[in-house]
């Protein structure tokens, strides 16, 4: 074969080049630049090395925070997966109600994330809002504003009242791209509704429920507006998330370099459980 | 094991069916009896998956009755009329092993442990998925897939039936020889009911005992495939069996008999007498290329016919006739002489057809 010598070619690359530089790599660099610098004020700056990492992580209100979105974030996986592949199941599959379920599964993504906090931060409320009143006036003493653990409860079920859908849809898609031809066979091998399920619709979800429970990772471990809107993140600390704990760092407190250190760590951390779960659950029941 | 039986059974997969053409199975009456190996042959779009998926239960009939043994079995489950059935591509469970593939059947079933690893290693054998035996079903080939699409109905020795929708078309041309002799064996050693849809007649004539030829939603004719071949009993099986097919010719009636392009060819007074009661023009007379006499020169009752055209084959020849304006097709043994140009053609009675409305008239039956 003949190799063609032209490096002017290379000038073609370049719009691609100036785009990833400045929406991707540029901003990920003056992170990572502060997070190593103690910078007083605009002309004066000191390098520090390590120093902002090793205060980072050693942060209790961080390791709290932390693991409040760890558990979070695990709950929301726990819930909204089963949860919306049941949905996805129990759908209509043709007809007008198809169409009808798709549209109101597809309603709560279509909220702006804090108009969906302020909807349940006034549904919640005991005084005013449908919910909190019906609960107390069921004799459940609810009150998310006061109760870290209605806090979080109310939290949680925003979070699945909001993205089920998202899970349920994608199921909903999986399950429809399953050949007839398998329902039949199990029909006809005499497979029992759970052995249906088991045994031909799950290994057949595993590629959407790959991108479900990605995107749910992601996006609950990121999550800010609707804590924020609706509780605060209190009562006390009780659902200050990771990202709130950031911004209070960045913003309220003006620590730049800590902040741009945990950022970074933040950032690996979503990076590291999102490989964790892509290896292992495409490398599920490969073993031969 | 059972006996299959169809009464006036009738299928449409429109709501509401007006037309004839919007049935896929008109009016149909037959009986599958117990232990036979049978075969379903017909072009695609005849009805022949429809047939099979409303036997095994996958699909309500619109009319009609199934019955298992005697007993009506319409709204049973394919579960509960215990049928098997094997597609026309391959469903394997992927996730599974090619073991666990072929045990699900069973385990489904709740059979004990040991009666189950015996029959499940007694199948692989027989299709030799012995090698595989322990592999992800997923990476096998379309050939493998389809043995164990095969072997999931093979394992169950209590079928009431299975049924077979062109499970070969798949399959390597070799293999498929085999399998079909692999099939044959389990028929015959296990006397099990065998229904095997194909639209292959060699497929249909190697594996069944008697074969029933669909066309347009029915059961046209159902016999041996020698039966098929010597009287077929509908031009369609006529055109249909054989290679090539039937000749066939419209014809209509004359003094003594029946008259195309001016070339007379007499009848018994009986069928003269028959033909003349009829109020339709639709006649047809047919004949195999295989009993079309050929000479080459003038024989008594020999008709002078222009040879066109001949095909050799290795084995035999066919030679393509004109006589009057109609194209005849004769098949020769090689060692025949071939007549070239001019030529003499004789239609032997006994195997001279007369199609009326497509069905044949059998003289002794009038």
């Amino acid at each position: 074969m003949i190799k063609t010598e032209n490096n002017k070619a290379w000038f073609l690359v370049l719009p691609v080049f100036l785009l990833v530089a400045f929406s991707a790599v540029i901003p990920l660099m003056t992170v990572v630049n502060y997070s190593v610098q103690d910078i007083l004020d605009p002309n004066t700056a000191f390098f520090v090395g390590a120093e902002w990492y090793r205060e980072v992580l050693r942060d209790p209100r961080l390791h709290d925070s932390l693991l409040r979105q760890f558990i979070y974030s695990f709950s929301v996986l726990a819930i909204e997966i089963p949860l919306g592949i049941g949905v996805a199941l129990m759908m209509p599959t043709k007809g007008r109600m198809a169409s009808l379920c798709l549209i109101l599964l597809a309603i709560p993504l279509l909220i702006p994330w804090n108009v969906v906090g302020t909807i349940w931060q006034i549904f919640g409320r005991a005084d005013i809002g449908l919910m909190g009143w019906a609960l107390n006036s069921l004799g459940v003493d609810y009150n998310y504003a006061a109760n870290p653990g209605d806090a979080w409860a109310t939290v949680l079920l925003m979070d699945v009242w909001h993205w089920t859908s998202l899970v349920a849809l994608l199921c909903y898609s999986g399950l429809r791209a399953i050949p007839e031809a398998f329902y039949q066979a199990a029909e006809i091998d005499r497979a029992s509704r759970w052995a249906v399920f088991r045994y031909i619709q799950l290994p057949r979800l595993k590629s959407v429920l790959v991108i479900a429970v990605l995107l749910r990772f992601m996006d609950s471990f990121m999550i800010y507006t609707e804590p924020f809107v609706l509780t605060g993140g209190g009562p006390g600390s009780s659902t200050t998330f990771l990202s709130q704990t950031l911004v209070t760092m960045a913003i309220g407190q003006f620590d730049i370099g800590p902040a741009a250190a945990f950022s970074l760590i933040y950032f690996l951390i979503v990076l590291l459980v999102s490989w964790l779960f892509f290896t292992t659950i495409t490398h599920m029941d490969k073993s031969k | 094991m059972a006996e299959i039986q169809l009464s006036s059974l009738a299928h449409s997969y429109h709501v509401k069916p007006s037309a004839s053409g919007d049935y896929a199975i008109r009016h149909m009456n037959h009986v599958w009896h117990k232990g036979g190996a049978y075969a379903l042959l017909g072009p695609s779009g005849c009805g022949k998956s429809t047939l099979l998926n409303i036997i095994s239960g996958l699909l309500q009939p619109s009319q009609g009755d199934v019955l298992f043994d005697g007993v009506r079995v319409n709204e049973m489950t394919p579960r509960e009329r215990n049928i098997a059935q094997v597609f026309q591509f391959p469903v394997v469970y992927d996730s599974m092993t090619v073991y666990d593939n072929l045990a699900f059947p069973l385990r489904n079933a709740g059979t004990p442990k040991a009666k189950l690893q015996a029959k499940v290693l007694e199948v692989a054998e027989i299709l030799e998925l012995q090698n595989v035996l322990y592999n992800k079903a997923r990476n096998l080939t379309a050939d493998e897939k389809q043995k164990v699409s095969m072997g999931r109905g093979l394992v169950r020795d209590d079928v009431s039936a299975i049924l077979f929708d062109e499970p070969l078309t798949v399959i390597d041309p070799h293999l498929k020889w085999k399998l079909r002799r692999k099939l044959k064996q389990i028929h015959e050693q296990f006397n099990l009911t065998m229904i095997y849809v194909t639209h292959d007649q060699l497929e249909a004539s190697t594996f069944a005992d008697k074969i029933a030829v669909m066309y347009g939603g029915q059961i046209v004719q159902f016999g041996t495939p020698r039966e098929l071949f010597e009287a077929p009993n509908h031009t369609f099986v006529g055109y249909f069996i054989g290679s090539p097919g039937m000749n066939l010719v419209s014809v209509s009636r004359c003094a003594g008999g029946v008259t195309f392009d001016g070339i007379d060819l007499p009848l018994s007074d009986r069928l003269n007498q028959y033909l003349a009661s009829l109020q339709t023009e639709n006649i047809k007379i047919g004949i195999r290329p295989e009993f079309v006499q050929l000479a080459g020169s003038e024989m008594d009752d020999a008709l002078p016919c222009d040879v066109q055209h001949i095909e050799d084959l290795g084995t035999y020849k066919i030679v393509t006739l004109k006589l009057g304006e109609q194209i005849f097709k004769a098949r020769l043994d090689e060692d025949h002489a071939v007549p070239q140009g001019r030529a003499w053609v004789s239609f032997p009675r006994q195997w001279l057809m007369i199609y009326v409305d497509e069905f044949l008239v059998e003289e002794q039956a009038l």
